[in-house]
Parts: structure tokens; C-alpha cells; sequence
């Protein structure tokens, strides 16, 4: 059974339609990319599934349960993990204690006025950072972190939640070519080793092609092409859109 | 420029050591006596530096003679900066730390009140200057606070005696909202509709303090039509207050009663503007002619090279009455103070006062009289000297309203 | 009623004046995120010196006029040299130190204009043709508030003029929109934010002057006018000038009515008006949404556990304090009392607004709450001490959890404008409400009882219950609550990805912030004896702000630190000189620009140097 089913999915902006009659699902443990050119909706449409956008109509359902037109907060407590373009860490805390606020948040208990967290679920925190490489630095500053290091305790952050769902909006934006593969690749056993069924949206078709199981292709807010790499490589449609700007390799 | 050396001078008393100046306050003999004072020398300078200059000048002139007890006289003051909080610490600092004899001071009616509060939780004599709250001496009087001006009820009464003269009935009221408005208001709509009950009060304007939206007031006021006003406006309210009444022609043709308006510290900065013919309480300053007066007026002219103002008067008064009050007690003691203030009598420029024992009230009285234009400024014309006794209700009424734990 | 066409013309008017103010204040907002609680100083200058030069002048009208253009150019030139020494130094530095340096540049000013001009107000002498009037449906109608009511929009039409028509208005509104861009795009920063403070300062100037013939110069126009110019400044919309031309005319108009229906309440009004604006635009009238990312990129410092050696310091400290009373006299233990109020009120404050990100600039309206709680319990029922101190925070609590509904939907300086009005409106229930409140006369006769009467023991009740305060909040925020409000404040977007619920974290530190300070405000009450309207007062607020940025937002020792040293340095000088506004304001600028991340902020980087990774 799918973790995510997309039915009929709409939204319009002062009569311009961003997103149209959009459709599909991910199983556990498959990664699904969500890939078109810029304009094409694609931020529209993953932000009506992560409950920052409400849809004007169709439906969201998350293991069978809708969550249409949740908030973020609904949603992320529904199990749905998210990594931004833009990184969106706690500044003020250290990488593990980044990672422990979302297991903290994630096992209900952020509403204690009293036992300190420094000691709280550190070895699960240190459990999770391990897994995305970050081990040797879950006691630096989270402002002082490289780029690529910073996608990667999102990952972690994300994944603290025990998301049955993970939306990553431009997960390798702003990275270099090498760290870029590496991320997904990290990803990609994460979500096999777990289970958990992932949406992504990449302009790095390297990237998209070397991990992904599934390819939804949307231009001007509908989609237009569904598929594995080799299919969709092949699909003219698809050629087009991408011929025309020329880019099959990280320019946006 | 003159303000501002004294503004540095004010306070010079602070810089010395407190470890000297406790030897020198705890020593007796002929060891100063120390009065000190709070005021708001930073939030109401127009009013209080005069004072403070006519302070030293009475404190000069006192010493000059041989001082009190033939101990001379020091005066420590200390700026409350228009917080009565500040002010309760200060006099902390006074008594405890500088070792004064006396507390005196404010001219806010909050800063008053939680002085006199202090004075009575800590058995200290306060004696209060300018603040004009009747609740100072009357609900909230206590052994140990006296008050020397003529309070709101004082103004308010004598202004409602001279308002039941006229033929006017029908009266609006324009009041800054707070406490001293509200009092004032109430007191003179009280006593004006004793004397006469055929007048009515058919509109009231409350501006908020020093925010007067003047032009609307005015229009407000106008569209009462009335036959004669109320105001209590004063300082920057005022001065906008009369402006636009004076290009809308509010005041033509319609009498006008006013609180404290004949101060000069009010009337002056109105300048050729200044309202001819209303009714008001204030201070005439040097062309009132007696001999105490005139003398007083000249030291002060030749020592300040300024004029006179109201404050200067309650300043130099409140000096002259705690050296009457001490050599009255024949101690600084405080319980022989407060026996010794009680009946106490002094002099003042504007003639005797005495502190009345039943409820502490100073009987410095009040001038009243009529603005005038002359020369292109607001001058107090046929105005009278009403000494402050008369202006005070019956004993009785007065002992119902002091709380009895203030004997 | 023939008294309604001239009733509205009066408050067109005021809307003029208002918007001549505000004016200002939006643009230099608008461009460099400043908050200038200084612009009203600004506008009191320009009456001062339109004072000085028009008096000067002969009493034509073409005079007038020209006087009116120099105090303009006298103005703006001041704005200059304000932005060149004081505010270009802290640009960089946190949004809410730039209001810090203003407010000393304010207390500078008061000083320095009492010093220029003295104490007594100065009305501008008016001839003729300036008290001339038309009959306006029987009603005789200044002729100058006519002039005024077309000044309004002569100004925003010259303004649009200037940022639509030339290409430094270009640059202002691009700058406006976005900063970074203007800066990437090679414009020359400094001489565009310096050119705008000086038309911000010179618009500041025109509204004082033109104010001249209505009113007099005082010492008291720039607290008064500032609030007012804030209210339209964020009722319009932070930024939009068309905006600040509407806003003006709703209170304008709104405060001319007023006085006729609700003469009691007008003060209050102006700020219901604004509070009703802010619940249903969030961004005032024409105000655009502020940009999330800023906020993101401003990265706050890890806050970590204080050092073995600091804590063993504050140890030391703390034991110093506990035996005080048996090495100093009973007036420094008065101060110390003062000083342990000091410290919960800016522990209360920091706790909301360092972790919590929520910058409250009415953090005294708490105050006053919890006092005049404890003070109505003892008027009313007779209440002792020990229940006006529970009731104190109780009370403080559940009105601010009633008006955190209202706040934490709002961010950043709208936030805070809404804290500002807020406390206006208690303050003003507590000047204006006289039967029950006793008005500025306060409630007095609230002393401790008699086994806690002496010095020594209520200072010991204060530095007990200081310390627990501060130890309860600090251990708040080390536990799972205070690290998820510290999430919601570094990345609300994060916060709510993971699950966590902003605004009911936020609410829940107003409350706990205004609990805490509530029962700051009954402690002060009991040790002074009585309670006061100017507990609630402006300034008293900014005290608060200046404790805790003084001392550091980002330690949790900063507002102990800030509020320790505030105390005792405002004792100092206010006893030691009449001048101490000037002093005051002065250090506080210094303090500013020299320590942009407070006291505590630079002690802890001076100890970090090299610690750090």
C-alpha cells in the first residue's frame, strides 16, 4: 500500500493555475522525483502536500488518512519529514542538540519546564547523526557547519520524527556536484534501510537519475510524464522541455 | 545661561563623601540642620527651578540672621525625575544615608502622597510644598505631613465663589483627566451648584494630560453652546487651548473661570494671547506693593536677575515655615517637630501663615483676580489676597475626612 | 448637528500633523529597519529652532514660510550628523540595538535642549494673519488648520514625486523591498541611508514648525508625539508612506469624534484603534509582510551551560549579596531591594524575548498589573503581602494570556508595537480611571507587614525571590520547553516541520513573562508603599529593554548583569547630578556601540576567544 496518494491535486493564484488535476502516489521505501522546468509548480505542489499551501481541490492522503489542508505542524505530526531548499536548522543550539529537539518533539515531551535536555535521547540523537555522517561534529555550533554538512542534519533533524514520508524540496541546491550524489545516495540506503517513501524535487538530473525509482515530470502545473530513468529519458514530451533549456545537469 | 549653572550646582551636595557629611549631620551643636528635598527638577523645570532658587535664597537669608536654634540651615536637594518611586527612594537616601533632619518637597501630587506615605511609615516629618491634592491632608493625612500651598479644594471654592457671581448658567468644564482635574472639577461643580441651583453643567471635555487635541476641545465646547467655561488646562494644553478658543472665538462674549491661570509660570508663555477679563487664581508677582513683598521681590531680582515666579513664592515660603516649625518644636526631634509644626507660625511674602493643627493645611492663601493685557502680556488686574483659612470648610467636615489614625 | 463638518475638518488637521511626523518615521524604517524612538526629539528640535529662527524673522507671511524651509534644512542637517556619529555604528548590530542607541540619543537631547532653550515653553508669538478664520457653517474655522489639512497631502504627493520620479527615490523603494539587493547592486549604502535619515529628520522638522503656531515649544513634545507617530507609523503599515496618509486620517478623524461622544477615553482610543487594526492586518493597513528569511540569517550564538568558573562566581556573588545587609546602610540596602526587582523584571523580559524572539516594548504594563493586583486585593479585601505576591503573578498571568491571543500571531516590531500600545492602554486605565485605580495618585499605604517591615529582611524576601525567579526561568529554558521555544525563534518553519506548536510555545512564555514581572511590580509596590501610573509608563518600559540589551540577549546571565548595572549606575547619577539625562543617554549610546552583543555578550566572547571551534 502506498505511503502517499495525491488525488486530483489544484491550486491557482489570482486565476493563474499553478497546480492542475495532479495525481500520483510513493510506496515505502521509494523514492520519487518530483523533477520540470522552473515555473513549472513544482514548489506549489509540494507545499500543499507539506500543509504550507492549501489546495483549492483534491485530496492528500497519508497511509489512507487524509490530511488535505493541514498545517505543517498537523502534518509533520501525521509522520511526515521535511528538508528545505533554503536550510532551516536551529541556529542557536549544537548539531545534536538539533537532532534530540526533534526526537524531544517527536516523543511528545517538549512541554517539561524542568529536567534539562542535555542528557535526553543524546544516544539515539548521536544514533541518527552517525547515520548522515555527522558524528565527529554533534557538539559544533550548527552556524558554523558547512553547507553540505547542514543538508545532511535536516536529514537527520527529519528523520527524528520517524517519518513514514520524506519531502525534500531541493535537497542538493547549492552544493558541489560530489556531495550532491553522496547526499542522495545517503538518503537513498536511508530510506530503504527504514522504509520510508520520499519525494524530492532535483534539478541535478544526475542526480535524479542515479536515484530515483520513479520520475513524475510536471510542466505548467500538470504532469506530464510518469516513470522510471530509461522511460522517461525516452519520453519526447519530456526532451522538449528540457532541450530547449538545455540543461540535463544542475543549471537552473 | 543662569538655569544651567544652577542646574549643575543643584545637586553639588551629593558629590561629596557620605562618610564626611554623616559626621558632620550626626554631630550636634552647631552642626547644620539638614533639610532635604525632592522635586522634579528634570520633568517640570519651568516650575521648580524658580523654586529652588527661592529656596536659597530664603536658606541665605535665614543663615544671614543666625540660622534656627543658632544652628544654620542646609539644603540638600535631590531630583525625582516626575516618579514617585524615585522620590520614595530618594528621601531613603535623605534620611538615611545624608542624615537629614526634615524631608520636604514635590510638586507632582503622586510624588507628594507617596512621600507623605513614606514620612508616615518611617515617623519621619515631610513637609510638603507644591503638590495641591486634597487627599495629602484630608483621606490620606497622617501625623506626620504638612502641606503648605492652598490645595485644589482652596482654588476650586474661592473659584466658585466668584463663578456664582455671574449670570451664567449654563457652564462647561474643560479639565486635563487625572486626578487634580477630576478634584478640581468635581469641587467647583459641588460648591458652584450649592450657591446656586439654577445653574447647569451641559458638557465636559477631558483632553489627556499635556495631549490636548486643542482644536477639537474647542469645537467640542462651542457646540455646547454654553454661557461660561470651566478650565483647568495648564502649561502646553493651555497655551494650545487658548490659541484655538482665541481664532474660534470660544471665549467671546462668554465668561471664563480658570484654575492657577494667573500664575505667571502659565500666563507668561501666552504672551499677547493671553485672555483679558477671565477669572482666575494665580500670583500677581511684583506688582503686588507690600512691604514684605516688595523686599522679598527685590533680593530675589538682585540675586537670580529674574523675576519672580509662583514657585519661587511656595519656595521661599516652605524654607521660611520649617525654620518656624523647628524653632517653634526648639528641637529636631521628629515628634517634637510635628507638635512644634502644629500652630507653627511664619511668614511669607504674600503675608502670615500658619500651619493648622486639625489637618496639617498650610493658610497661605490664594490670589484671585481678573487677566489683563498690558504691554502685550497677560497680567492678574484688580485681584485680592484671600488668606487661606477663610478658604477651608468647617472643622467638622475636615476632622470626617482626615483618618483618624492621623493625630 | 452643524458641528460635524468643522469637527471633521479639525481632525483632518490633526491628520496632517500626525502624518508630518509619521512620515518620517516610516521612510527612515522603511530603508534601514531602524526603529527611531528618537524622531520625536527630532520634531521637538524643529519647534525649538523654527522657534528661534521665525522670531528672528520679520512677521510676514513669505518670512514664515522661508523660516519654515531653514528649521527643514537645520533639521535634516541634525539627522546627518545623527546618522554619521551614532546610528551608521550600528547598523550591523541586532534591530533592537539601534532603538537602544536612539532612545540615549532622546535622553541626550532633552538635556541639551533644556540647556539651549531653558525650561519655559515657547509659543510662537502669532500675527494677524496667522489667527484668521472662515465661517464654516456658522463656525469660525482657523484659517492656518485649513493651510494644514491641504499640508497633508501636498507632502505625500511631493514624497511620491520623489520616490517614483528621481532615481535616488528608485533606490529608496528598491532598498525598502530588499537591502541586500540594493547593496549587491553597488549603491553606494552610506549616502543613500544617510540621505534618508536627513529627509526622514527634515520631515520631522517641518511637523514641529508647522506645529508652531498652534502650540508652543516644549520640553515634553518628543514622548508625547512619538507614540502617536508609532501608532500611525504601524497602522499604515511599517514602510508605506501611502499607508501612514490613511492611518493618520482614520485617528485623526477617529480622536476628533472621540472627543465629542467618549471625551474620558481618548487616549485609550487611539490605541484600540490600533490594537483592531493589527487583529485583522497583521501588517497594518498597507504593510507588506516582513521578510522570514532576514531573521534566519542573523544566526544567534549556541547558548551553552555558563562555565564551571562563572558559575562559581555567580556563587560568590550571590553569597556577597545574602550578607549585605550587615556590611552596608539601610539606604544601599534599599537600592539592592530596587536591584532584585530589577532583576526579575529583566529575567522576565529576556525570557520572552531572547528565547521566546518576542521583543516586548510595554514590558512595565506586566509590571503594573501585578502591582496594582496586589494593591486593589489590599484596598478591597485587606489582602497581606503574601497574597498580593501570589496574586500579583496570577493576575499579570491571565491578562497576558488573554492578550497573548492577540500577539503572538504578529512578529517582529509589529509585535512589539502591539506590546507598546498595550501597555498605553493600561497605563492609561490607571492614569485616567480615578475611582478605582486612585489615578496618578496611585494606591498607597501597601507596606510589608510588621515582621517584614525592616530593610534588611524585605531585602532578604527580594534577593530570595530574585534568585529563585531567575533560577526557575533559567531552568525553563534548559529544559525540552525552553529549547522548543528557542527552536521556534531560530526557524518557526523548522519548528512547525518537526511538530512543535509556535504559537502556543510563544503564548505560554508571554504568560510565563508576564507572571514573573507581575510579581516584580507587587514587590516594588510593597517596598515603596505605594503603587503609580508611571510604573506603566514609557520610559519605565525601555528601562527594561536597556537592562536586558545591556547585559546581552543571548546569555541567560545578560539580563542579571544589565539589570545590576543599570540600577546602580541610574543611582549614581541621578544623585550625583541634575544632568544625568545627558550622561545617561550618553553612556548608553557608548555602551551600544562599543558592546553590540551587551555585557555579558562580550565577557562571554572575551572568555570564548579560541575555545571555540
Amino acid at each position: 500500500m502506498s505511503v502517499l496518494v495525491v488525488q486530483g491535486l489544484s491550486k491557482s493564484f489570482g486565476g493563474v493555475r499553478a497546480v492542475g488535476d495532479v495525481s500520483f502516489a510513493v510506496a515505502p521505501g521509494e523514492m520519487l522525483a518530483l523533477i520540470g522546468p522552473n515555473g513549472a509548480g513544482k514548489s506549489t505542489l509540494f507545499n500543499m502536500v507539506g500543509g504550507q499551501l492549501v489546495p483549492d481541490a483534491g485530496s492528500v492522503l497519508l497511509g489512507g488518512v487524509p490530511i488535505t489542508g493541514l498545517g505543517p505542524r498537523a502534518i509533520a505530526r501525521h509522520g511526515v519529514g521535511r528538508t528545505f531548499q533554503i536550510t532551516a536548522t536551529f541556529g542557536s543550539m549544537t548539531v545534536r542538540e538539533n537532532v534530540q529537539m526533534a526526537l524531544l518533539s517527536h516523543k511528545g515531551e517538549v512541554w517539561s519546564f524542568w529536567r534539562p535536555v542535555a542528557g535526553r535521547h543524546a544516544a539515539e540523537a548521536d544514533a541518527l547523526l552517525a547515520g548522515v555522517g555527522l558524528a565527529a561534529q554533534a557538539e559544533r555550533a550548527t552556524g558554523v557547519l558547512a553547507y553540505g554538512d547542514l543538508k545532511r542534519l535536516e536529514l537527520a533533524i527529519a528523520l527524528g520524527n520517524e517519518p513514514r514520508l520524506l519531502l525534500m524540496d531541493e535537497p542538493t541546491a547549492g552544493m558541489a556536484p560530489a556531495e550532491r550524489v553522496a547526499l542522495m545516495q545517503l538518503t537513498r540506503r536511508l530510506a530503504t534501510e527504514r522504509g520510508v517513501a520520499v519525494l524530492f524535487t532535483e534539478h541535478d538530473m544526475d542526480v535524479v537519475f542515479d536515484v530515483s525509482d520513479r520520475i513524475l515530470v510536471l510542466n505548467r502545473g500538470t504532469l506530464i510524464a510518469e516513470g522510471d530513468g530509461a522511460s522517461i529519458r525516452a519520453n519526447p514530451a519530456v526532451r522538449e522541455i528540457y532541450l530547449g533549456t538545455g540543461a540535463t545537469s544542475g543549471g537552473h | 545661561m543662569e538655569v544651567t549653572r544652577r542646574l549643575i550646582l543643584g545637586a553639588s551636595g551629593a558629590l561629596a563623601l557620605p562618610g564626611l557629611l554623616r559626621a558632620q549631620g550626626s554631630a550636634q551643636g552647631n552642626a547644620p540642620i539638614r533639610i532635604g528635598e525632592i522635586n522634579s527638577y528634570t520633568s517640570q523645570p519651568a516650575f521648580t527651578l524658580p523654586y529652588r532658587n527661592a529656596m536659597q535664597l530664603a536658606v541665605e537669608t535665614i543663615n544671614s540672621k543666625g540660622g534656627v536654634l543658632g544652628r544654620p540651615l542646609e539644603l540638600i536637594t535631590r531630583d525625582d525625575a516626575g516618579r514617585p518611586q524615585d522620590a520614595v527612594r530618594l528621601a531613603g537616601e535623605l534620611f538615611n544615608d545624608q542624615k537629614v533632619d526634615v524631608l520636604a518637597g514635590a510638586f507632582l501630587s503622586n510624588v507628594g502622597l507617596a512621600l507623605s506615605e513614606y514620612a508616615a511609615q518611617n515617623k519621619r516629618l515631610y513637609i510638603g510644598g507644591e503638590p495641591l491634592t486634597d487627599a495629602m491632608v484630608w483621606d490620606k493625612g497622617n501625623r506626620y505631613t504638612f502641606r503648605l500651598r492652598p490645595s485644589t479644594y482652596m482654588q476650586a471654592s474661592i473659584l466658585a465663589e466668584e463663578a456664582a457671581k455671574l449670570p451664567a448658567k449654563r457652564w462647561v468644564t474643560v479639565s486635563p483627566n487625572y486626578e487634580y482635574g477630576q478634584s478640581a472639577v468635581k469641587w467647583f461643580r459641588q460648591i458652584l451648584s450649592a450657591k446656586r441651583p439654577d445653574v447647569q453643567f451641559v458638557a465636559e471635555q477631558w483632553p489627556a494630560l499635556g495631549r490636548v487635541d486643542a482644536g477639537a476641545t474647542v469645537q467640542a465646547l462651542e457646540g455646547a453652546r454654553p454661557e461660561a467655561i470651566f478650565n483647568v488646562l495648564f502649561g502646553p494644553d493651555l497655551t494650545n487651548f487658548v490659541r484655538q478658543g482665541n481664532t474660534r472665538g470660544l471665549f467671546e462674549r462668554r465668561a471664563v473661570v480658570s484654575m492657577l491661570t494667573g500664575e505667571p509660570e502659565y500666563l507668561d508663555p501666552l504672551g499677547d494671547e493671553a485672555p483679558e477679563g477671565w477669572t482666575v487664581t494665580g500670583y500677581p508677582g511684583e506688582a503686588i506693593d507690600t512691604p514684605a513683598h516688595k523686599a522679598y521681590a527685590a533680593a530675589y531680582r538682585a540675586k537670580f536677575n529674574a523675576k519672580p515666579m509662583c514657585g519661587s513664592l511656595v519656595g521661599y515660603s516652605l524654607i521660611n515655615s520649617i525654620a518656624a516649625g523647628i524653632a517653634k518644636a526648639g528641637s529636631t526631634e521628629t515628634e517634637r517637630m510635628v507638635d512644634g509644626f502644629r500652630g507653627a507660625v511664619f511668614e511669607t511674602p504674600a503675608g502670615g501663615a500658619t500651619y493648622r493643627a486639625i489637618d496639617h493645611q498650610g493658610t497661605l492663601g490664594v490670589y484671585v483676580g481678573k487677566t489683563a493685557l498690558r504691554r502685550n502680556e497677560g497680567v492678574m488686574v484688580d485681584w485680592r489676597y484671600i488668606d487661606g483659612k477663610d478658604l477651608l470648610p468647617a472643622d467638622e467636615v475636615v476632622r470626617g475626612m482626615r483618618p483618624a489614625s492621623a493625630t | 448637528m452643524d458641528s460635524i463638518v468643522p469637527q471633521l475638518l479639525t481632525g483632518l488637521a490633526g491628520a496632517s500633523s500626525l502624518f508630518l511626523v509619521a512620515s518620517g518615521l516610516t521612510i527612515i524604517f522603511g530603508v534601514t529597519r531602524i526603529v527611531n524612538f528618537s524622531h520625536g526629539s527630532l520634531m521637538m528640535l524643529g519647534a525649538y529652532i523654527g522657534w528661534s529662527i521665525i522670531t528672528r524673522l520679520p512677521r510676514e507671511p513669505e518670512w514664515f514660510v522661508l523660516g519654515i524651509l531653514l528649521t527643514v534644512l537645520a533639521t535634516a542637517l541634525i539627522g546627518v550628523v545623527l546618522e554619521v556619529a551614532v546610528l551608521r555604528r550600528v547598523y550591523r548590530a541586532p534591530e533592537l540595538f539601534q532603538l537602544l542607541a536612539t532612545f540615549g540619543v532622546v535622553l541626550v537631547l532633552q538635556d541639551v535642549t533644556l540647556w539651549i532653550w531653558g525650561a519655559v515653553e515657547l509659543p510662537l508669538p502669532r500675527p494677524r494673519w496667522l489667527r484668521g478664520f472662515v465661517e464654516i457653517m456658522g463656525n469660525r474655522f482657523p484659517a492656518y488648520d485649513l493651510f494644514l489639512i491641504l499640508v497633508g497631502p501636498v507632502v505625500l504627493g511631493l514624497l511620491w514625486l520623489l520616490m517614483n520620479r528621481t532615481r535616488w527615490g528608485t533606490l529608496v523603494r528598491a532598498a525598502t523591498l530588499d537591502r541586500e539587493m540594493v547593496a549587491a547592486l553597488g549603491v553606494n549604502q552610506r549616502t543613500l541611508f544617510t540621505s534618508v535619515f536627513a529627509l526622514g529628520a527634515g520631515l520631522a522638522g517641518l511637523g514641529g514648525a508647522l506645529s508652531l503656531p498652534n502650540a508652543s515649544a516644549n520640553l515634553n513634545i518628543d514622548l508625547s508625539v512619538i507614540t502617536d507617530a508609532f501608532v500611525v507609523v504601524v497602522v499604515g503599515g511599517l514602510g508605506s508612506l501611502t499607508g501612514a496618509f490613511l492611518a493618520s486620517l482614520l485617528i485623526g478623524v477617529i480622536q476628533a469624534f472621540g472627543i465629542v461622544l467618549v471625551p474620558k477615553i481618548t487616549l485609550v482610543l487611539i490605541f484600540l484603534v490600533m490594537a483592531v487594526v493589527l487583529v485583522f492586518r497583521p501588517n497594518g493597513l498597507l504593510g507588506r509582510p516582513q521578510a522570514e528569511a532576514r531573521e534566519a540569517t542573523v544566526a544567534a550564538p549556541v547558548v551553552r551551560a555558563a562555565p564551571r568558573e562563572l558559575r562559581l562566581l555567580g556563587a560568590l556573588a550571590l553569597l556577597v549579596a545574602a550578607v549585605a545587609p550587615f556590611v552596608v546602610g539601610d539606604y544601599y540596602l534599599t537600592v539592592l531591594t530596587d536591584a532584585c526587582v530589577a532583576v526579575i523584571f529583566a529575567t522576565s523580559l529576556h525570557f520572552m524575548m531572547g528565547p521566546g524572539g518576542m521583543a516586548s516594548f510595554g514590558h512595565a504594563a506586566w509590571f503594573g498589573i501585578g502591582a496594582y493586583a496586589a494593591g486593589l486585593l489590599m484596598q478591597w479585601l485587606g489582602a497581606p503581602m503574601p497574597v498580593g505576591l501570589l496574586a500579583a503573578p496570577l493576575a499579570a498571568g491571565i491578562v497576558a494570556a488573554l492578550f497573548g491571543w492577540f500577539v503572538v500571531r504578529l512578529s517582529g516590531v509589529y509585535l512589539s508595537m502591539l506590546t507598546l500600545a498595550f501597555a498605553q492602554i493600561v497605563w492609561a486605565v490607571s492614569f485616567q480611571w480615578v475611582e478605582v485605580t486612585g489615578g496618578d495618585n496611585g494606591l498607597l499605604g501597601l507596606w510589608p507587614p510588621d515582621w517584614a517591615r525592616s530593610p534588611r529582611v524585605f531585602y532578604w524576601i527580594a534577593l530570595a525571590l530574585a534568585v529563585a525567579v531567575a533560577l526557575l526561568l533559567r531552568r525553563a529554558l534548559y529544559a525540552p520547553y525552553g529549547y522548543a521555544l528557542r527552536a521556534a525563534r531560530d526557524s518557526a518553519t523548522r519548528a512547525r516541520a518537526i511538530g512543535l506548536d509556535v504559537a502556543r510555545l510563544r503564548m505560554v512564555a508571554l504568560v510565563i513573562a508576564g507572571a514573573a514581572c507581575g510579581l516584580s511590580g507587587a514587590l516594588f509596590s510593597y517596598g515603596k508603599g505605594g503603587i503609580f501610573p508611571t510604573y506603566i509608563s514609557i520610559p519605565h518600559s525601555v528601562e527594561a529593554l536597556l537592562m536586558v540589551l545591556l547585559g546581552g540577549l543571548q546569555t541567560v546571565a545578560g539580563p542579571i548583569i544589565g539589570a545590576l548595572v543599570y540600577t546602580g549606575l541610574a543611582d549614581i547619577l541621578v544623585r550625583s547630578t541634575d544632568l544625568w539625562r545627558l550622561v545617561l543617554g550618553a553612556v548608553i549610546v557608548l555602551l551600544v556601540t562599543a558592546f553590540p552583543e551587551g555585557i555579558a555578550g562580550a565577557a562571554r566572547r572575551l572568555w570564548l576567544r579560541g575555545r571555540e571551534a
